[in-house]
């Protein structure tokens, strides 16, 4: 005879309040309308303070002037543009520096990384103090650094420091020559397409016949020389249709060229020195994820050494890679947000800044701001978790 | 007969023992090698010896003004001179020892902590986490027991980093413990209002809920509550940094083997008894070195509360830099501040590399 359980009463039945998902339906209903009347009292008291201090709802602000200035801009704008506008100005500003700070950081972050692991002592060691170092640092004072400390000092632009007459650094920032776009440049444009796309076939080509036939065929290098070279003849057998508009001292600052003010500068050296620490030590783990086993095996099927770090080691290092790179870029374009402590014109600084102080419409600027850094991240994910379905480890 | 008699070893070539094998394997080991290790020998005599020049050798160490500096190297004089406001913000001066007193409090309550074999350490933790909080409020802001009040706007300087990183740390944790659990809940609504809560908060930057938390704030609460901004920058980062800290939990959660919690329930341990006892101490044992690292970017993301007007320590810098008598030093102010947010950062992620190494009790390899 079986002892009764404790939690069954005398008919042998579980009592209703023991059954976990009686028990789960009730805590969720709790839950849910403690959420619902806790959002009731932060909407209701939202509402009264918006009342009671006149502030006016909605989103038609957007299409008042708003009456400032901005420091860069990559569309036309002036004083007399609206508030919309100022929205579109910074998120392009930020566009800007998050892509320039991905450049710039994925390249130095894969040296270092690599470095890293070098044979070379002395470079792994540097490549190991440089990541302890930067890592290890707040962000905002690296930007504050380079703002306030290096390129603020820098002499005035009649003392400019430049190289070959073309480029300029001053305390007004870095002047570079900027190319004038003529007539037959779309024809090199188009040579540029079609060598990629031609790289692109060539390299399909090439790993069909080899997965055929076991030729193989230096796709790479052919590709390279066909992005490289198409674009090049075309540009000098159509003409040369590019020139160079170089910056000249004219009055108390440079005229002409393309003016990096060095809010941009700063902002774009901290944030790649700073993200490429972090990149190396993505890269330094992937490639110490693959077990040396892999090497080996390689080795013994007769790959020589540059053939097994493409074939064996890299496919396998990207599949750890790529999801801490994204993860960075994500990171990267968040921290650009920093801007507004050099008063670089970002979307925070602009939107979040001068537009909202100067409606006082809070809750819509704010939720605008953090909409549009949500959607990127979103949008990142999205990538990611199909790029992690696409590669993910098929094991049998 | 003769006996075969084996000549004494040779020693080995000069060339594969002591200092000479070491650069041959190290340092020169190909013609590529051997430019690498030239170029950054070139490298580091271009940077060293100039940043120890003007560093140590020809700094300024000693003096009350500028005129003090005029060696031509780093003027240290001017940290020296406001050392005290970088460690204590606007703290009234006469009022220094309280924040000093909590400061020893702290270090005498926490060296137990670290010795292995002492006995109250049960008793001990709680008192840390709990009761000292309370002790150092009452120190820091005064108003009762006879100490002058101090309104939290005057605090600044490290000792508000420290502030707002240690609340940040002790209550993401906690938070982030609960989010991850909800996350991995079987209960729907539960677990898509964690996957919401952390996706919000991972999407955004922090500046943008510190601004949140400084002008929408206010308008969430009823008319006339008065609601300090530490509190509300506090509460910002906390919500923040659980979010992440709840993704490092999630991620040891799910590396705890499904025997573990199926063991759990055979015992007929409660969903909380088997948590707290069998999967929560194996799991977060996995991840120190993911909350390390959180913690770590909590305390680097404190520098962010100057944006909106609280005094940290590099406030407290950069308010010195703008000051008209000491112009110019702007390489020296933040220098000082970058070294000892890395001294801080460093020694913790030094710490959790030796926390991982003593708990690792599985098969080391």
């Amino acid at each position: 005879m079986a002892a009764e359980h404790p939690s069954q009463d005398s008919t042998g039945k579980v009592p209703l309040w023991r059954q976990p998902t009686f028990r789960a339906i009730v805590f969720q209903v709790l839950l849910v309308l403690c959420l619902l009347a806790f959002g009731n009292f932060l909407l209701s008291n939202t509402l009264q303070n918006m009342e009671q201090r006149g502030i006016t709802t909605g989103f038609g602000f957007l299409d008042n002037a708003a009456g400032f200035g901005i420091l860069q801009s990559l569309i036309p704008y002036d004083e007399t543009y609206t508030y919309g506008r100022t929205f579109v100005v910074g998120l392009l500003n930020t566009l800007l520096v998050a892509a320039l700070g991905i450049f710039f950081a994925t390249f130095l972050g894969f040296f270092i990384g690599i470095a890293r692991l070098s044979h070379n002592w002395l470079v792994a060691r540097l490549a190991t103090v440089y990541i302890e170092t930067f890592r290890n640092i707040p962000l905002l004072l690296q930007i504050m650094f380079w703002y306030f400390a290096v390129l603020r000092p820098l002499p005035l632009p009649r003392q400019s420091l430049s190289v070959g007459d073309s480029v300029f650094l001053n305390n007004r920032g870095l002047f570079l020559p900027r190319p004038i776009v003529e007539d037959g440049f779309g024809l090199v444009v188009a040579a540029l397409l079609v060598a990629i796309i031609g790289a692109v076939l060539l390299t399909r080509w090439a790993r069909r016949r080899q997965e055929a036939s076991g030729q193989q065929f230096p796709a790479g290098l052919s590709g390279f020389v066909l992005i490289i070279g198409l674009p090049l003849l075309t540009y000098w057998v159509s003409g040369s249709p590019l020139h160079w508009d170089y910056p000249v001292l004219g009055g108390f600052n440079f005229r002409g060229g393309l003016e990096v003010i060095p809010e941009l500068a700063a902002l774009v050296l901290a944030l790649s020195i700073y993200t490429a620490a972090f990149i190396a030590e993505a890269v330094r783990s992937g490639i110490q994820s693959v077990s040396h086993g892999q090497t080996e095996a390689a080795y013994a099927l007769g790959l020589r050494p540059r053939v097994t770090l493409k074939l064996v080691i890299i496919p396998q290092a990207m599949r750890v890679i790529i999801p801490q790179l994204t993860s960075q870029y994500l990171n990267l374009t968040k921290n650009s947000s920093l801007a507004t402590a050099i008063g670089y014109p970002d979307l925070v600084n602009v939107f979040a800044g001068t537009t909202l102080n100067q409606t006082g419409q809070a809750v819509e600027v704010i939720a605008m701001t953090m909409g549009v850094y949500l959607l990127i991240s979103l949008v990142i994910s999205l990538f990611m978790n199909w790029y992690n379905k696409r590669n993910q480890l098929v094991e049998r | 007969m003769t006996t075969h008699v084996a000549h004494p070893d040779l020693p080995p070539p000069s060339t594969s023992i002591g200092a000479i094998a070491w650069l041959r394997a190290n340092l020169f080991s190909s013609w590529l090698n051997s430019l690498l290790t030239l170029g950054s020998v070139y490298l580091l005599y271009l940077t060293i010896p100039p940043l120890i020049s003007w560093a140590l050798i020809n700094a300024d160490w000693v003096g009350t003004s500028r005129e003090a500096c005029e060696s031509g190297g780093a003027c240290w004089v001017f940290v020296g001179v406001r050392m005290n406001q970088f460690m204590y913000g606007l703290y009234p001066e006469t009022e220094y020892w309280r924040i000093n007193l909590a400061a020893v409090l702290l270090v005498v309550l926490m060296t137990p902590l670290f010795i292995k074999r002492f006995p109250w350490k049960r008793w001990l933790v709680p008192f840390v986490l709990f009761g000292y909080p309370v002790i150092a409020f009452v120190l820091f802001s005064g108003g009762v027991l006879g100490l002058e009040y101090v309104e939290t706007s005057r605090w600044g300087g490290l000792t508000l980093t420290l502030i707002l990183s240690s609340v940040g740390m002790a209550a993401s944790l906690p938070l982030g413990i609960v989010l991850a659990l909800g996350r991995r809940s079987h209960m729907p609504i539960v677990k898509s209002l964690s996957v919401v809560f952390i996706e919000f908060w991972r999407g955004v930057p922090l500046i943008t809920v510190l601004f949140m938390s400084s002008v929408m704030l206010p308008l969430f609460l009823p008319e006339g509550t008065h609601f300090d901004k530490l509190l509300r920058a506090m509460i910002g980062i906390a919500l923040f940094q659980s979010a992440y800290m709840a993704e490092v939990v999630r991620s040891g959660l799910q590396a705890i083997p499904k025997g573990q919690y199926e063991a759990a329930q055979a015992l007929g341990l409660s969903y909380w008894q088997s948590m707290g006892l069998i999967i929560l101490p194996q799991a977060l044992k996995l991840v120190i070195p993911g909350i390390v690292n959180t913690f770590i970017a909590l305390f680097k993301d404190t520098t962010l509360v100057l944006i909106i007007g609280l005094f940290d320590m590099l406030a407290m810098i950069q308010a010195a830099l703008a000051d008209p008598n000491w112009l110019g030093y702007a390489v020296e102010g933040l220098t000082f501040a970058a070294l000892v947010y890395w001294v801080f950062c460093f020694s913790m992620s030094r710490y959790s590399l030796a926390l991982e190494r003593k708990l690792h009790t599985g098969h080391a390899r």
